[in-house]
């Protein structure tokens, strides 16, 4: 009874119910939506790990990268079980993927878990198997590998012969696979390593999960804005319906309990639809995480998603507790208000300004905490538990910035209708303050995540122009054709720049090392962010290497310090050089250092700086009868990587939307739900001579001018949101640290979103003040009797 | 001329069991310091009267002159200017502009009708018991000195016409005597034509007239 009394509210209110039910289900969606992709990226990496170690199988590495098959008999009929494994990257139809070869027959047990249910007689004789989404992107090729599950996308696995053939390796294999016991002592030139667990992966785009759950979070905190701001009001609308049910017998306990059913109720609903939503948004944003982790990382993630029914449990739970954390001030205001409260609505709790001096010193002492972790914290966690102290500090210090910036605007007119305008706004800032909040941490997000990625996007098109020097680059099919088209290529072009590397771990990270050609190209374009005098010369007179910042932050290596390079032992660091969008460590030495000590490493590719492009091009087609694939040009080479780099933040500009959307739904749902309050305010000056119209509009001014004031205030929040994410967050999760830089039209653009979005929060209310005429405003009065 | 005029006037309300007839061609004069106090029971149609009279409401016939004009031949905006320099309007639960203080509040409709002398202001302030109050807002005050606000903003823009609709209805006798008399000293004071809706008899006594409503007519 005392539940279907409470209940009848929400049939007379239908919109305040609408907005308790869309803001907890946005806060559900958004929050398991991000869920949902991190667990489907993990779950990927974890297959890729085990496609290759199942049951932690270590392996057997050569000092200088590949090593001779022969290599492989010998361990075998020294008894040592291991098995070969040839893995390389290829391009098929138009996909570059990776080729995966292994020896069914001595392959760990599980790690041909894709040929589990197979045709191993089909495998063997050069049919692979890939996963269904990397057979579509491939499309039709000679090697028509089958669909399976098991194998990672992006990959393609086949039989060893079938791999070497492909990857010019004949004779030779990548690593072996051990499946015994290691032997002792270790065979020479060979090295242990543990398995992959799928971890270094998941280390590597922890960073990135953490992102999104940090969006995930803040999307979740704004939707719980709306539920808080509409429960508290139907609190307040209610005070009379509480004191009349108290004064008719029914308990404290029973009123509390009825009051924590319906929330329950609420959280039910929305948590179910909330879920729906979720996994639909999910569904839609998993190509283009899939896309940004391959760019990023070049991790695996296969683009349709998977239902998790421990997934669909959490989320449900989160939206208990949202609705919980959001209503939870009701309950406790239920449980202590005196039996005759008085019924007459009054200014929600926030009005008082010692609700505004406790957010003040909440704000202080979280301001401070930010700064101490900026000086004191490291580390991924601490940067962005900065980040978290420091948003909300700007988040509870909206509104008492906001009242500052209103009375001084108040104190500064002069006209009767000016001096209302400013202190009915600020008299409102209260009832508003949630809904701005959210609107001030949603631009404040967008800004910062938009400078980064500005400053992220400049930064990077000039190093790809310093990069990318050479006007064309030619992929051999393999190690004789690299040499048979140096030697063609010499005399007719500028000069020919070949790309040798080898796989190696440096400073205990996973990484290569490349050989760099002496030759004016690099020396007048290789960009460096730190080098010791003279390190051209350095390096081609082999006195040292360069590294790449990645490893040059994370080891902590710069200039003066030595790294081990496999084979070469310490070596002195000459220089170190940005390298954007590489997640692994890299050293350089000079060319025929890295021969001596890395004889045989075939030739990857070849940079070719020409004056004539076409007709090099041409002259390839007709001598080598190349692909078209295997021959990129300058142009497609910048165009191709910044397409990636575009797709990279793809999904950082949707949740960007995402979050402001919310934002202005909170907005929205605030002024609806205030919108019965405000005639009570407006009736009094329409009785004295402003026209429904006139005050109409005020009203949609207002809510330009919060939403500019809000804007001021996100600026400063942002651009700290911004550095955050350049010098401490970009640096733990990614290795490098770009210059903040400013971008005005982004802001101005921003602006005028926002204004957008507060001018569509409030044009409802406004539209219903003005054709309602007087007759709403006449019912104030009218409801004196 | 009379200040006030309503000739006729006619309005009724739906309902579910179809239009309910509240005022049946009421007609009713008010002059330049007249206090008239207009009576009658729940329902009879006061309040209707006084909105129509302010041009708050339209009446569906019957025609309102203030200052000889028609409300009906002007528009939304002439009848709010008319409002703001001529009328004056007091309501029971006094409605002040809760975001501004007393002082903001007593000159806002005469700054609004461009009107304002802040002399005459603070004399008003003064006689109302309100100088000490300037600077408090709306809900630091008592109910009494609420109305008492509530009648110096009417008054303050010296309109030609004081429209007040149960303006004691939630004072104690002694505090609605006090701030009754003080209106009615006021108003005639300015000469300003007062339209009074009041249950109190003793009140309505003491005005120059008094006319009853009931069903709709004037009694």
């Amino acid at each position: 009874m005392t539940l279907s009394a409470l209940l009848s509210h929400w049939m007379r209110n239908k919109v305040q119910l609408a907005m308790v039910l869309v803001g907890l289900t946005l806060a559900t969606a958004l929050w398991s939506g991000v869920q949902a992709l991190n667990a489907q990226a993990r779950g990927a990496y974890a297959t890729a790990a085990a496609l290759v170690s199942e049951d932690g199988a270590p392996r057997l590495d050569s000092a200088t990268g590949q090593m001779p098959q022969a290599r492989f008999i010998e361990l075998r009929r020294a008894g040592v079980l291991v098995s070969p494994v040839v893995e390389g990257r290829v391009t098929l139809g138009d996909t570059r993927v990776t080729l995966l070869g292994i020896d069914p027959l001595t392959a760990p047990p599980g790690t041909a878990a894709a040929l589990a249910d197979g045709d191993l007689q089909g495998f063997l004789s050069g049919a692979g198997y890939a996963h269904p989404e990397t057979l579509e992107r491939i499309g039709a090729t000679d090697m028509s590998p089958a669909p399976s599950q098991a194998v990672p996308v992006g990959t393609v696995l086949v039989d060893i012969g079938t791999a070497q053939n492909a990857l010019g390796m004949t004779g030779q294999i990548s690593h072996l696979l051990l499946t015994g016991p290691a032997p002792r002592p270790m065979p020479d030139g060979l090295r242990l390593s543990q398995p992959e667990t799928g971890a270094e992966l998941a280390g590597l785009t922890d960073s990135f999960h953490l992102n999104l759950t940090a969006f995930g979070a803040l999307a979740f905190a704004v939707g719980l804005f709306i539920v808080h701001s509409a429960v508290g009001l139907a609190f307040e609308q209610r005070r009379g319906l509480f004191r009349t049910l108290r004064s008719l017998g029914v308990s404290l306990r029973s009123l509390t309990l009825a009051l924590a059913v319906e929330l329950a109720l609420f959280a039910l609903l929305a948590g179910l639809a909330g879920l729906a939503l979720g996994y639909v948004m999910a569904a839609a944003l998993l190509p283009d995480v899939a896309a940004t982790l391959r760019g990023l990382y070049g991790a695996p993630v296969p683009g349709s998603l998977q239902f998790s029914p421990v997934w669909a449990l959490a989320g449900l739970a989160m939206a208990f507790a949202g609705a919980g954390l959001a209503g939870g001030q009701a309950l406790w205001r239920l449980w202590h208000m005196p039996v005759l409260a008085p019924a007459q609505p009054r200014a929600w709790a926030m009005a008082s300004g010692r609700a505004m001096r406790w957010q003040m010193l909440g704000a202080g002492l979280l301001a401070a905490l930010a700064v101490a972790l900026g000086l004191f914290g490291s580390g991924l966690f601490a940067g962005f538990a900065l980040l978290a102290a420091a948003l909300l500090a700007a988040a509870l210090l909206t509104r008492p910035v906001l009242a500052l910036g209103l009375a001084l605007a108040a104190k500064a007119a002069r006209a009767p209708v000016l001096q209302w305008f400013w202190a009915d706004s600020r008299q409102n800032l209260p009832r508003l303050s949630l809904a701005l909040m959210a609107l001030m941490l949603a631009l404040a997000a967008n800004i910062g995540v938009g400078t980064m990625v500005a400053s992220f996007r400049a930064t990077f098109i000039d190093w790809l122009d310093q990069r990318l020097v050479a006007e064309m680059t030619i992929t051999p099919r393999d190690a004789a054709q690299a040499v048979a088209l140096e030697d063609f290529l010499a005399p007719r072009v500028q000069a020919v720049l070949p790309l040798r590397q080898v796989d190696a771990t440096l400073a205990g990270q996973p990484g290569a090392v490349f050989a760099m050609r002496d030759h004016a190209t690099f020396r007048d374009n290789w960009p460096l962010i730190a080098q010791v005098p003279g390190v051209w010369d350095g390096l081609a007179a082999e006195q040292g290497a360069l590294i790449n910042e990645q490893l040059a932050r994370r080891a902590d290596l710069w200039p003066g310090d030595s790294v081990a390079l496999p084979g070469a032992g310490e070596v002195a660091i000459l220089g170190v050089y940005p390298d954007y969008g590489n997640p692994l460590a890299q050293a350089i030495v000079t060319e025929g250092w890295f021969d001596s000590l890395y004889p045989g490493t075939p030739t990857r590719q070849l940079a070719i700086r020409t004056d004539d492009p076409a007709a090099t091009r041409a002259a390839l087609l007709d001598e080598f009868g190349l692909s078209a694939q295997a021959i990129t040009d300058q142009a497609q080479a910048k165009a191709l990587s910044l397409a990636i780099f575009e797709r990279t933040f793809l999904i950082t500009g949707a949740l960007n939307v995402l979050t402001l959307s919310v934002a202005a739904l909170a907005l929205f749902a605030t002024l609806v739900t205030l919108s019965g309050l405000r005639l009570v305010q407006l009736a009094p000056l329409w009785a004295m001579g402003l026209t429904v119209r006139h005050l109409a509009g005020l009203e949609l001014a207002r809510a330009l001018v919060l939403a500019g004031l809000t804007m001021l205030l996100a600026l400063p929040v942002g651009l700290m949101l911004a550095q955050v994410l350049l010098a401490v967050i970009n640096v733990q999760a990614f290795g490098w640290r770009l210059p903040l830089q400013i971008f005005p039209a982004d802001w101005a653009r921003l602006a005028l979103w926002a204004g957008l979005a507060m001018l569509a929060a409030s044009a409802w209310p406004a539209w219903r003040l003005w054709r309602g005429g007087g007759g709403p405003l006449l019912r104030v009065f009218a409801n004196e009797r | 001329m009379p200040l006030l005029a309503l000739e006729d006037i006619r309005k009724s309300f739906a309902s579910a069991e179809g239009a309910v007839p509240v005022l049946q061609g009421v007609s009713l004069d008010v002059a330049a310091g007249q206090v008239v106090a207009l009576t009658g029971e729940s329902g009879s149609g006061k309040s209707t009267l006084l909105h129509i009279a302010a041009g708050l409401e339209a009446p569906e016939s019957g025609r309102v002159l203030i200052g000889g004009q028609d409300m009906a031949a002007l528009p939304d905006a002439g009848r709010a200017k008319l409002r703001r320099g001529t009328v004056g309007l007091v309501f029971q639960q006094f409605n002040l502009v809760p975001s501004l203080t007393v002082g903001a509040n007593l000159a806002f409709q005469a700054r609004l009708a461009n009107v304002h002398d802040a002399g005459f202001c603070t004399d008003l302030a003064a006689r109302l018991g309100l100088s000490d109050l300037l600077a408090r807002y709306p809900e630091q005050l008592s109910g009494g000195q609420q109305q008492r606000v509530a009648i110096g903003r009417a008054l303050a823009a010296r309109p030609k016409v004081l429209l007040a609709d149960e303006p004691t209805g939630n004072l104690d006798e002694a505090t609605g005597d006090a701030v009754f008399t003080l209106m009615l000293d006021l108003a005639r004071a300015q000469g300003t034509g007062l339209l009074l809706v009041t249950h109190s008899a003793r009140l309505a006594g003491q005005c120059d007239r008094r006319v009853l409503l009931r069903a709709g007519r004037l009694a």
